[in-house]
């Protein structure tokens, strides 16, 4: 327990820039997402290609390797500086996106074309057929993977660690390096592990009851 | 073609996708094109930059790498497989004594971020004086995790299937072991088969994870190679990045081969679990409740099956 009271201010820290991370990279995700999902679903062929140029290859890069581009690469381009911690939300913001969008585009897929048709046939313009037909009954399907994908973020902002992000992750190089801070690497990730998977457990919590509370009855 | 969102389009609509297309186009050239020129103006595309790589060594210390990451991804994805069918035999088995710790064993599992798994094997198990490899760090550290999202795989696709089959093995003379072991574990790996196989390109994805840990794969090398003559960090970023990419692609491609395999399998008729819905499934960590609705439920909305990746 004297990992936690004797570093109180750094586990402070640590949660909030894990939270900070995953509410910012997720905010992201979430615009990015829903720009790349629309363009995957829209009539223009265009689109629908680069977006899933898009979804395919961040989809086949692993995570590290995003957060390598931006955080080392970035630098070298001579673009103004951002601080390590903008670079890893905006690389696990790029990489969560792809995943949202594909949730949004199976959500849309899972609205059976009648309705859409039975609601362009009784004369309802497309703004009336996509809030009053279509995004209600794809909302419901879309909500449970939506918290997957956001749980999975969260677990995922613990590859910030590894790019000198002073997060949860990180908290063990952070407290072993310093000989007056009391706490073993063990008893540190043990905490950490702890803490990720209260919240991991929450947010499941929140998924399973949404889940119920929308479940489609068709 | 028409779908959910929008009719054939008239002659209108047909010009205003003309310009969103040209539109499309122009902001995807001009962000490509922003990056290429800030590349050429900082000197990325130099000689020098790529100087490294017309070295046979820094070749052979790339294969060399590649072989660690296969080596580490074959030997996780070969625990994990195995752990996962333990797993799943232990959640669906009929004792409580064995079911209740292996559900709680399971979603611990789940929960915990790889990266922090790999770290407590590394950094932590020294403490109780245990010395741990970086590579069984980040092999085990695969395992756990990987292992437990197949068990709940393997476990929603035994679930799914119709009740009469596993009666008919009762029914049939078999014991427990029999049922399990000849009619509904073949069924679930079966139907199952493409998620596997996409949980495996996840598996290969994460050991880039062994990066963080110092464990010297493929990324760790270029992290190295950064240090070298003209610093090629982005040089080396992209060569690498074109390997990993690669790699995965491939077991991308294996999985959607798979998934066509099966849902035109005739001996799949009568069950087809991915016939509709947003297929959940391929989400890590998505729940088996909405699994089990989209296998049992949605069958007859999307024939075309186009709405699987």
């Amino acid at each position: 327990v004297d990992v936690i009271f004797g570093n109180l201010d750094l586990w402070g820290e640590a949660i909030g820039n894990t939270l900070l991370v995953f509410f910012v990279g997720g905010l992201i995700a979430l615009v990015l997402g829903l720009v790349v999902g629309a363009m995957r679903v829209s009539p223009v062929p265009i689109a629908r290609g680069v977006g899933s140029a898009y979804v395919n290859l961040i989809r086949n890069t692993p995570l590290t390797l995003v957060f390598f581009f931006f955080v080392f690469g970035y630098p070298q381009v001579g673009l103004p500086e951002l601080s390590n911690t903008v670079l890893g939300i905006l690389a696990i913001g790029i990489y969560t996106a792809t995943y949202v969008a594909e949730v949004l585009r199976a959500g849309i897929n899972t609205v059976p074309v009648g309705q859409a048709e039975a609601a362009r046939a009784i004369g309802l313009s497309f703004g009336q057929v996509m809030s009053m037909v279509v995004l209600p009954q794809a909302f419901r399907s879309v909500v449970p993977p939506m918290m997957s994908v956001f749980i999975a973020l969260l677990k995922n902002t613990t590859v910030a660690a590894g790019f000198s992000i002073a997060e949860l992750a990180a908290l063990r190089a952070t407290i072993n390096d310093n000989a007056d801070r009391p706490g073993n690497p063990m008893e540190v990730l043990l905490w950490v592990a702890v803490v990720f998977v209260v919240l991991v457990l929450a947010m499941s919590a929140v998924q399973r009851h949404l889940e119920n509370k929308w479940r489609i009855a068709r | 073609m028409t779908s959910v969102l929008y009719d054939v389009p008239g002659p209108r609509a047909i010009a205003r996708n003309r310009v969103l297309a040209v539109v499309t186009v122009a902001l995807v050239v001009g962000a490509i094109g922003f990056v290429l020129y800030r590349m050429w103006v900082t000197g990325q595309f130099e000689p020098q930059k790529w100087f490294v790589f017309t070295f046979s060594n820094v070749w052979m210390g790339i294969v060399k790498a590649l072989g660690k990451t296969l080596g580490a991804f074959a030997l996780a994805a070969v625990l994990s497989l195995v752990l996962g069918f333990v797993l799943a035999i232990g959640r669906l088995s009929d004792h409580a004594w064995v079911r209740v710790p292996v559900t709680a064993l399971t979603e611990l599992f789940r929960a915990v971020p790889v990266l922090v798994m790999m770290m407590l094997l590394y950094y932590g198990l020294p403490v109780v004086g245990v010395k741990m490899d970086p590579y069984w760090a980040v092999v085990l550290g695969l395992m756990v995790y990987n292992g437990s999202v197949l068990a709940e795989a393997l476990r929603a696709g035994v679930e799914a299937l119709p009740k009469g089959q596993k009666e008919a093995g009762y029914a049939i003379g078999l014991r427990k072991s029999g049922v399990m072991r000849l009619v509904l574990l073949p069924q679930a790996v079966r139907a199952m088969l493409p998620v596997i196989v996409a949980q495996l390109v996840v598996t290969l994805k994460d050991t880039a994870l062994g990066f963080i840990i110092t464990y010297p794969e493929l990324l760790y090398y270029a992290k190295q190679l950064t240090s070298q003559q003209g610093r090629p960090i982005l040089q080396s970023a992209f060569v690498i990045g074109g390997i990993y990419i690669v790699l995965c692609m491939i077991l991308s491609w294996i999985a959607n081969v798979v998934e066509k395999r099966t849902s035109h399998s005739p001996r799949l008729k009568g069950y087809t679990p991915d016939a509709g819905g947003g297929d959940p499934r391929i989400h890590q960590g998505s729940t088996v409740t909405e699994v089990i609705a989209l296998q049992s439920g949605a069958g007859g909305q999307d024939p075309g099956g186009q709405l699987s990746r």
